[in-house]
């Protein structure tokens, strides 16, 4: 009777606890008390960071727009004011809006980025409720004065001090700052606006030292003094 | 006189027999829309318990406002005509769908005192009447001519659409529904035969009553040998498009079948009737075979027994429908047209002309043991005759594609 064994299976299935009856998928969050924790390389949302002294690290190449696949991101840069500089660098980014309903969130920015600007949190709880919500402009993107996310009314955040301080879910494939030191290796970064991954295996949380970092805190320290 | 043979509509018709009717009427529409709210949760639910995942578990208690939400839900989506439409037939197809599912649900007995020779009347506001909004003397017919409407449905959606996967659909559809269409009609009129009727009336009180030995009921099921049960509920499956027949709506080959270019209410409309043929097919099977709403009463009023049988039987079928598709994977279409026309049909055929003679026999005091055996002997010799020229068919075209090749 081969023909109905499936049906005893299925049957069986029907009485719970049992060990072939045993549900497998799990209800959602909210109803099994706190939040669950998040894998390492969660992709959520997109924070642009900023340095500490407050500069915007967003240089407004454009590379991010350029490398996504879903054509999400809209980017213009503008020539900074010499007496009152957005960003550190001759461009900033003038504006910035990522269009959720088309990210995919594969990371191919976070990856372009040549100075860390753009970085994906774990926040993945933000269900808007029309079009227009679904654009994040450059306001609602950039970190605030904590170098925290703006939490917008949309978007539950209840468990933002769990994951802020591993948030960032940044692992590059090439040199941060396009150090041929890195060439081949697995980089990684542990300075980021919004919160930082502890190195994976294979990675050392040394800074990649030759000249590049060395200009950008150049950069640094000219333009902070300013701001 | 097509509401038949009711004895509220026997004598004088007033004011109050009107109101009954209406009241009627209000009742088995408002039966059949909660009927398949209950079943879509039902089948998500159990569908879930049987794949080892919960199910929807969010509106209401177990899930179970799930299917208002959605239906609440779809009145506020955008309702696309795609440009390349046929616009009148592409609105109008979702209504030839579903109306046919409610007219089907209007000949079903779903309730009614079937004892002590009450003939299944049951005394309403002062007036004796059948729990069925129509009884007309064609009631069989009519079930299975909104089922070949609603076939139109499912087949100018599929057209108007102007689109390649809903077409294919649509093709599909008709080809399965037209094939098994003949298997069904066989195995009712195997029931016809019996009951001596196309009522459906009198095809419950047929089956009412104490069976053989007082134990096993005289169902239909019992009295046609099993055999047209088996065929008609596996040809209902196919007729419904549910699983393992749904080609017609094949996700993985035909992304939604004939409703792909569908939204709104009126993908919702589609699925509505899908969902209340279920019902209404299972309906239709207790029905003819199962003795409807028939079965014995034992304490409290004797009204109350006949809509509560005439349940318990509807959801031991609903259940069915749920396990296959829990359990059973989708047909090739040439496997189910072969399913269709090299076995279901010719059994339903063979069996049919077994239990004709069997009736005649019996009329004309044959010899019961004399008759079936000859009988028997003809259709499996008829059985292996078909079987070898299906085979050297095959051969044949084996052959040519070999040739060709």
């Amino acid at each position: 009777m081969g023909y109905f064994d499936g049906f005893k299976i299925t049957f069986g299935k029907l009485f719970k606890g049992t060990r072939s009856g045993a549900v497998v998928t799990v209800p959602y969050v909210k109803d099994s008390g706190p939040k669950r924790e998040k894998p390492v390389r969660l992709h959520g949302r997109h924070v642009l960071n900023r340095y500490e002294d407050g500069m915007e690290k967003c240089i407004g190449c454009e590379l991010c727009a350029g490398v996504c696949p879903a054509r999400c991101i809209y980017v213009r840069g503008a020539d900074n004011l010499p007496d009152d500089p957005v960003s550190p660098g001759e461009r900033y980014g003038f504006v910035y809006e990522i269009n959720y309903l088309r990210c995919i969130h594969c990371d191919l920015c976070v990856e372009a980025c040549p100075t860390e600007a753009i970085t994906e949190s774990k926040l993945f709880e933000f269900s808007f409720t029309n079009r227009r919500d679904a654009i994040y402009t450059k306001a609602e993107l950039v970190v605030d004065d904590d170098g925290l996310p703006r939490n917008l009314p949309w978007e539950d955040w209840s468990d933002l001090e769990k994951v802020a301080g591993d948030s960032s879910a940044w692992v590059r494939a090439t040199a941060p700052s396009g150090s041929a030191v890195y060439e081949g290796v697995v980089g990684w970064s542990g300075e980021l606006g919004f919160g930082v991954k502890e190195p994976e295996l294979g990675q050392t949380a040394s800074e990649p030292q030759p000249e590049a970092a060395a200009e950008r805190d150049d950069d640094h320290d000219d333009h902070g003094g300013h701001h | 006189m097509i509401l038949g043979l009711d004895p509220l509509l026997a004598g004088e018709i007033d004011l109050a027999v009107v109101l009954i009717v209406l009241l009627k009427v209000g009742v088995s529409f408002a039966l059949l829309l909660v009927a398949v709210m209950l079943m879509i949760w039902f089948e998500r639910k159990l569908h879930a318990d049987m794949s080892n995942r919960i199910g929807p578990n969010r509106a209401g208690p177990f899930g179970i406002l799930q299917t208002l939400a959605d239906g609440i839900k779809f009145f506020f989506k955008e309702d696309l005509i795609p440009d390349r439409a046929d616009r009148k037939i592409f609105i109008l197809a979702p209504f030839l769908s579903m109306v046919p599912a409610f007219l089907t649900f209007a000949v079903i007995p779903i309730g009614g005192v079937f004892t002590d020779d009450k003939q299944g009347a049951v005394k309403l506001f002062g007036h004796y009447t059948w729990l069925q909004l129509a009884d007309p003397p064609i009631g069989v017919l009519l079930i299975l001519a909104s089922s070949s409407i609603a076939v139109y449905g499912v087949m100018l959606a599929g057209w108007s659409s102007g689109s390649k996967y809903p077409l294919l659909g649509s093709v599909r559809a008709s080809a399965q529904m037209v094939s098994y269409e003949a298997a069904l009609g066989l195995s009712v009129v195997s029931v016809v035969l019996l009951a001596g009727s196309l009522s459906t009336h009198d095809i419950v009180m047929s089956q009412a009553g104490s069976g053989f030995g007082g134990i096993i009921p005289r169902w239909n099921l019992v009295v046609t040998g099993l055999v047209p049960f088996v065929i008609f509920v596996i040809a209902g499956t196919a007729e419904l498009n549910r699983p393992p027949f749904d080609l017609v709506e094949a996700e993985q080959e035909l992304v939604g079948g004939f409703h792909t270019e569908y939204s709104s209410i009126r993908f919702a409309l589609f699925f509505l009737a899908e969902f209340m043929n279920t019902v209404t097919m299972s309906a239709i099977i207790v029905t003819l075979f199962l003795g409807g709403p028939a079965g014995p009463t034992f304490f409290g009023p004797d009204w109350m027994w006949g809509p509560l049988w005439f349940l318990a039987k509807l959801g031991l079928f609903l259940f069915m429908f749920v396990w296959f598709r829990a359990t059973l994977p989708r047909f090739r279409y040439d496997q189910l047209m072969d399913l269709g026309w090299k076995v279901m049909i010719p059994l339903a055929l063979g069996w049919l002309l077994l239990l004709a003679t069997i009736n005649i026999a019996r009329d004309e005091n044959w010899s019961l043991p004399l008759v079936v055996g000859p009988g028997f002997v003809v259709l499996v010799g008829a059985y292996a005759l078909l079987n070898s020229a299906i085979r050297t068919a095959q051969k044949r075209r084996d052959d040519l594609t070999k040739a060709g090749s």
